[in-house]
């Protein structure tokens, strides 16, 4: 426990202290304990070396550190050795001895835990030699691997909280002139100027203000707030009590969903060191100037990330959003004037403090700047977390950081921004990644989710899944997006199923125009977007579908029907060995024969041929 | 004063009015499903939406919430806007196709169902504009009723679809209801009314004999305003 810090200079003074009690030639194991490496059993593995390091009597030698997430994901239990920083990837509880053994006591590499390039099958030593990270610009996220979230002196170590005495040092108004000139655009989704919102919040009457963290992250596969929280919380606590200072509020809460039982624990943690420390609580750092957080665990409905029904649901009510003609910066949280940004945004302001809204600013596209954290998933083979500048080439993030795509199948399209984004096709691939250029190809930044499809992704198929995601996420409330939603799902299973007619395409179009025009809440509004974008860029799969009864990419089961490539089938019977329902029969090296009638359609006798021999039609 | 224009008519209105205020005062008619003047805005049927602002900076906003501002331009009946209320009354239509009061607006409105939207078999004829629930709550001050569920499956309920404990018996929602599908029911005699599930014993009123009001609405009357349950004991027309 840190006792309570009182001025700047004692910061200073325990930061120095800190650092000069840490060796950086120091033998190190850092182990990454995010919840996609817990998945793969990294507790497990870091339990291991706790028990190895003390059996061998080696607790002063080396030192030993869990973190949160570092986002090659992919690759987990993951560990990294200091000072040559030595990258092991899919560690498991038996590699532990002969990782202290080999590596720790005799410094020798062990070559089958390094990570080897897929494609070249080149193998790299350190950390940052990896394609994966070599290539991101790991600005906000870098820091995830540096420290321990549960530890306050790991923060103190890479000099946390300097920029929040540096701020409280300056005058609000000029911390949100350096927010302006950064011109930081909110991360969770609209893309709003936060330097604009804090202006307008400061200057708006009345009081509470209050300034809250949106950690209500809910769109599938994406988990870069999550990871942020669980990995590094204290940098968001900076974040926020800046700007708390800078908009004149003394309270904030931070709005994390109940799924994320890590990031509430971690943060949870962070908040009672922060007050014990001095940096929450009366007279911050002798500043005169009080603030502190209360948390607030969401019930994980995905409308609750809309500010508005979060505010509702703070607030005690049902999550149903209101109308925003009069603006949260005015009027929100108890219709007092509010601040609300997600995780990423204010996990950014320490930065743009201790290095100014010029540097800031400096990265970038022309209107969106600094970094940005996607999460890479879907048929790709680097899945994780990837920080790179904004304006970096979807082509980039796919092939270079991601690896490419599984299996080496073919690209077919990405979707960004969330289940109410849109799906990018191969054409665009060149395109630079901001909020502008998502949005004129009919997609949107989002919170920065990406899942990438290969070409055995059917387009109507995945408008069909996003939907419906979207239909039973509706809260509701408003006509439009409650029974507009209802119906593109059920045109959508018609179209799956077989059953579209002709004119449907137009009337998903035009319905879509009308529940973007007529929905409540952004959900509502974005709803259409996987729709839209489909129709936009894939509608001869539509027609398809519609006319020709027919699914090309072989996933919609109404429409298609398994067969035997009897030139190529050499009749080894395992499909009729995995085949369910007893569809697949055949004589011992004799062509086999799938009884379409019987067939399920599962693709359980595709999955498992070795000779390619399954066709669908 | 606020300067605006509503359908190329120039208009003066009342600072923090909303544009339906503004619209029907001025006899410029905007349909709404959801919207009752005793009550707060709800913003939820959208069937007042109307166009905003020129050009590409043009919206489609909701009448009922948006209030009006100096040299604001508002169309009400655009493209845009036509097409926003055909839609919400075609899903209406086939959410509650029984509904006799839909029909006859869409008519009025000169529209007709979507033939590729299911119609809804259930026999259910709640569109969801939430004016029983509101009335209960702000009207009343009872809040007997509420949702439960999200989405397609939302529904207005008492809590667990239990028989309350606290409504009143009063009928405020079936009054408000704007489709019909809160039914209240009477017996015979008229000495017994059922709504929600629940039956509640009526009181006669002293002079003329006639069943006026459930004896648990004149209670929770009488508990509010402090006026003794006896006076309270007459009909409207007898009082």
């Amino acid at each position: 426990m840190t006792s309570k810090i009182k001025s700047f200079s004692e910061l200073k003074q325990l930061q120095e202290k800190i650092k000069a009690s840490r060796d950086p030639q120091k033998l190190r194991i850092t182990i990454c304990v995010g919840t996609g490496c817990l998945a793969h059993g990294a507790m497990n593995v870091a339990d291991a070396f706790s028990e190895e390091i003390d059996r061998r009597g080696l607790s002063v030698k080396i030192d030993f550190r869990k973190t949160g997430c570092h986002g090659f994901c992919e690759r987990g239990p993951m560990v990294i050795i200091a000072p040559e920083n030595i990258f092991y990837q899919h560690v498991a509880v038996k590699d532990v001895g002969e990782i202290v053994e080999k590596t720790l006591l005799k410094g020798e590499i062990i070559d089958s835990l390094l990570y080897a390039d897929p494609q070249t099958d080149e193998k790299y030593v350190r950390e940052d030699e990896v394609p994966f990270y070599k290539r991101q610009t790991r600005t906000v996220f870098g820091m995830n691997s540096k420290v321990d979230p549960k530890n306050l002196e790991d923060y103190l170590a890479v000099d946390g909280y300097s920029a929040l005495a540096k701020a409280l040092a300056m005058k609000p108004a000029e911390i949100i002139r350096e927010v302006v000139t950064a011109n930081l655009r909110g991360r969770g989704g609209g893309g709003f100027p936060a330097g604009r919102k804090w202006e307008e919040t400061s200057k708006a009457a009345g009081t509470p203000k209050y300034v809250i963290c949106n950690a209500d992250e809910g769109d599938p596969g994406a988990y870069m707030d999550r990871s942020l929280l669980e990995g590094n919380p204290h940098l968001v606590l900076e974040g926020m009590i800046i700007g708390a200072y800078a908009i004149g509020s003394n309270e904030g809460y931070i709005y994390v969903r109940n799924e994320y039982p890590l990031a509430v624990e971690n943060i949870n943690i962070a908040i009672k060191q922060a007050r014990e420390a001095g940096f929450l609580g009366e007279n911050i750092l002798g500043s005169g100037f009080s603030f502190d957080i209360k948390v607030n665990r969401g019930g994980g409905a995905f409308v609750c990330g809309e500010s508005s029904a979060l505010f509702a649901s703070l607030e005690g009510r049902a999550g149903e959003p209101r109308a925003k003609y009069v603006h949260a910066t005015e009027k929100g949280l108890y219709d007092k004037p509010t601040n609300l940004n997600n995780v990423e945004t204010w996990a950014n302001v320490p930065f743009i403090i201790n290095n100014g809204g010029d540097w800031y600013a400096g990265i970038g596209t022309d209107r969106s700047k600094g970094t940005k954290i996607f999460s890479l998933v879907g048929k790709i083979n680097n899945t994780g977390l990837v920080e790179v500048p904004m304006g970096t080439k979807l082509r980039e993030i796919v092939f270079d950081i991601g690896g490419g795509i599984l299996n080496n199948r073919k690209f077919k399209a990405i979707q960004t921004g969330g289940p109410s984004g849109g799906c990018i096709p191969e054409e665009y691939l060149d395109m630079p990644v901001d909020y502008d250029e998502l949005t004129k190809v009919g997609s949107m930044m989002g919170s920065g989710g990406m899942i990438v499809m290969d070409e055995g992704t059917c387009m109507v198929d995945l408008a069909r899944y996003f939907t419906n995601f979207l239909a039973n996420e509706s809260c509701g409330k408003c006509v439009p997006c409650r029974e507009g939603t209802q119906r593109m799902r059920e045109i959508l299973v018609d179209i799956t199923e077989g059953k579209g007619r002709e004119g449907d395409i137009e009337l998903l179009e035009s319905l879509a125009a009308s529940i973007k025009d007529g929905a409540l809440c952004a959900l509502g509004t974005s709803a259409p977007n996987p729709v839209l974008s489909t129709i936009r860029y894939f509608r001869d799969e539509y027609e398809a579908h519609i006319k020709e009864k027919r699914c090309p990419a072989g996933v919609c089961k109404s429409l298609i029907t398994y067969g035997v490539d009897s030139e190529k089938c050499t009749g080894c019977t395992l499909c009729a060995k995995v085949c369910p329902v007893g569809a697949a029969t055949g004589e011992k090296k004799k062509a086999h024969k799938i009884d379409s009638d019987k067939c399920t359609r599962c693709g359980a006798c595709r999955e498992s041929c070795q000779f390619d021999a399954i066709i669908v039609r | 004063m606020v300067n605006l224009t509503i359908d190329n008519k120039k208009i003066q209105a009342e600072e923090g009015q909303t544009l339906l205020e503004v619209a029907r005062q001025n006899g410029i008619g905007i349909p709404t499903l959801c919207h009752h003047e005793s009550l707060e805005p709800s913003g939820s049927c959208r069937l007042c939406s109307v166009e905003v602002g020129e050009g590409s900076r043009a919206k489609v906003v909701t009448s009922c919430l948006y209030p009006v501002a100096e040299g604001l331009v508002v169309k009400t009946g655009s493209e845009r806007v036509m097409n926003v209320r055909r839609m919400v009354i075609q899903l209406l239509l086939a959410r509650a196709p029984e509904s006799e009061q839909l029909a006859k607006m869409a008519e009025g409105m000169g529209i007709r169902p979507e033939p590729r939207f299911k119609a809804s078999e259930d026999g259910n004829k709640c569109i969801l504009c939430r004016l029983c629930v509101r009335t209960c709550e702000k009207i009343v001050g009872v809040s007997a009723i509420g949702f439960s569920s999200r989405g397609p499956q939302k529904d207005v309920c008492t809590p667990f679809h239990e028989p309350s404990t606290v409504c009143i018996g009063c009928g405020a929602c079936s009054y408000a209801c704007p489709t019909g599908q809160i039914e209240m029911h009477v017996s015979p005699a008229g000495d017994v009314r059922t709504i929600w599930g629940r039956d509640f014993k009526m009181a006669a009123c002293k002079v003329c004999g006639r069943y006026f009001a459930p004896e648990d609405q004149l209670q929770y009357i009488s508990g509010r305003t402090g006026v003794p349950v006896e006076e309270l004991m007459a009909c409207s027309s007898c009082r």
